[in-house]
């Protein structure tokens, strides 16, 4: 009986508390980029690698209008339609071109990309990390820890940003024309579905959603040239786990994987607690391969 | 043009295709013709090149030779979505339902033009769902619930969506029950007295005498026969030539 009582009392109840709402957080955010790589992917069949780099982007083009403008808020809503915008440049002359070839193609131009934008940022904006100021600054008190609200914000913001893209999805005619072209493409072009420019759309849906990511998430992390490369590594994780190319899936694995990496934390280094995912996607290769959180496939 | 030139121009013409998938030469050279309103009928046994003919007319596959025109204009290398804009529908043969879109939004996919009003896209709807009661009944079902069926009616009401000058109709009794195939045989009869045209590609030879005005029979990739559907009997022995039945 002992034994047990013991291991209830050492359970860190607090601990968990805090981690589990940090981790809510951070699969919110990487929900928000993971969605746009799985809209993509389903619909075009293109591993974009290029994500991170539109997450980054998203995030230097919110430096420069806060510091113009003071507005964070300003600097969110431009940050996302600018690259939205870019990302439909980038696709119409990089990926439109290399429909029905190869997908290694696709695989190869959009590392392309990614690399041109990293060094773009590096050469216009140094190495040194910039900062975003957060909006609100106001904290509660969660145990031991003062817990910033923003972090709630952030959540509360991402899901309301994966909210309204699931209704688009579900209810207008353009989130039909998305949901019927990821379906077949040659049937939606045959009912008269402009197919090409669908998959416009949607890749510049993705790049803002990635831009919009970056943004909310720069004022936890600082914005270098380089900090997409660790959020689009999870999300590529997060995708496949979820079912490549299923959105609910994506936003699922997002969470789980978040929280288990949270809760790992509590007793190793958070830099080994990212071995979880690993973990996950291995275990879900091995066992799941069409995804974690899709029906077994009949 | 003046209205008797039109009328006199072919809906559909296709003249001296052919199309390669990869190497292999599937259509040496199809011509055939569609006029106004017309239920022409293609007749051929498996693997002669009756789907691809469609599929080319669609503009789903591009011939390397020849060419398609519609309503007088070349079509030839302008992308399927547009030729559906303009009035050419298609039902392919494995129906093609979007599985994971409900009965409405398959619908949808054909009926959220420009330029269509809130109230025509209502008459459209209460057209087909009158026609095909049991696509009411499940319009919020998800298309890959339907039965074999109902997955036939709904991709010939999702084409009637279109409002099109033709639809392409590729074996839409394929697999189905006799109650089934009535059914679809009515349809093309309603479609038919609407001024619709249908270029029909069948495996039931009654069937397509019985609907149509005029047959085509192709062999090997190319239009070996044509006459009007009353000049021949199921047990023809042009029939038996070409189709072994």
């Amino acid at each position: 009986m002992e034994v047990i009582s013991d291991f209830f009392q050492a359970i860190p109840y607090d601990q968990i508390l805090i981690q589990t709402l940090n981790g809510i957080v951070t699969g919110m955010i990487l929900a928000l980029i993971a969605s746009g790589l799985t809209l993509i992917f389903g619909i075009m069949d293109v591993v974009n690698f290029a994500h991170g780099e539109l997450f980054m982007l998203g995030a230097y083009i919110g430096v420069v209008v806060l510091a113009t403008s003071g507005s964070f808020w300003l600097a969110l809503v431009l940050a996302t339609l600018v690259v939205a915008i870019i990302g439909a440049a980038l696709q119409i002359t990089t990926l439109r071109p290399l429909i029905g070839r190869d997908p290694l193609t696709t695989i190869l131009a959009t590392f392309g990309l990614s690399l041109v934008l990293q060094n773009y940022a590096l050469w216009q904006f140094g190495p040194v990390a910039r900062k975003i100021q957060e909006p609100i600054t106001g904290q509660f008190t969660l145990f031991y820890l003062e817990y910033p609200w923003y972090r709630v914000l952030i959540a509360g913001l991402s899901a309301a940003i994966i909210g309204a893209f699931w209704l688009f999805l579900k209810y207008g005619t353009y989130g039909i024309w998305i949901r019927a072209t990821t379906q077949d493409r040659v049937m939606a072009q045959a009912m008269g579905i402009p197919v090409p420019w669908v998959h416009t759309a949607a890749f510049a849906i993705g790049a803002g959603m990635a831009a919009a990511s970056g943004v909310l998430f720069a004022p936890l992390v600082g914005v270098n040239h380089s900090m997409g490369i660790d959020w689009v590594l999870k999300a590529f994780i997060v995708v496949v786990v979820g079912g490549m190319g299923n959105l609910g899936g994506s936003i699922a694995a997002s969470i789980f994987i978040s929280l288990l990496e949270a809760y790992a934390s509590i007793w190793v280094s958070p830099a080994q607690a990212v071995i979880v995912s690993f973990v996950v996607l291995i275990l879900t290769l091995l066992f799941r391969p069409t995804g974690l959180f899709v029906p077994t496939p009949k | 043009m003046t209205a008797s030139a039109t009328a006199k121009v072919p809906l559909v013409e296709v003249e001296d295709i052919h199309t390669f998938y990869g190497k292999s030469h599937i259509l040496h050279g199809v011509s055939l013709q569609v006029g106004r309103g017309e239920v022409v009928g293609l007749l051929g046994r498996n693997g002669v090149g009756k789907s691809t003919t469609l599929k080319t007319i669609m503009g789903l596959v591009n011939p390397s030779r020849g060419r398609v025109r519609f309503e007088g204009s070349a079509t030839t290398g302008l992308p399927a979505h547009r030729l559906a804009r303009i009035g050419i529908a298609y039902v392919p043969e494995d129906r093609r339902i979007f599985r994971l879109l409900t009965v409405m939004e398959n619908l949808r996919t054909g009926l959220d033009r420009r330029g269509v009003s809130e109230a025509r896209k209502q008459e459209l709807l209460d057209k087909v769902f009158a026609y095909f009661p049991r696509l009411a009944e499940r319009r919020n079902q998800a298309g890959g619930t339907l039965s074999g069926g109902e997955q036939q009616m709904l991709a010939i009401a999702r084409a009637m969506m279109l409002e099109p000058k033709i639809i392409l109709l590729d074996e839409p009794t394929e697999g189905l029950m006799p109650r089934m195939v009535s059914q679809i045989r009515e349809i093309i009869e309603v479609l038919h007295r609407e001024g619709v045209a249908i270029l029909l590609v069948e495996q039931n030879v009654p069937l397509t005498l019985e609907t149509s005005q005029r047959v085509y029979i192709m062999e090997k990739g190319v239009v070996r026969h044509q006459c009007a559907a009353s000049e021949l009997r199921v047990n023809d022995a042009v029939i038996h030539q070409y189709l072994g039945v």
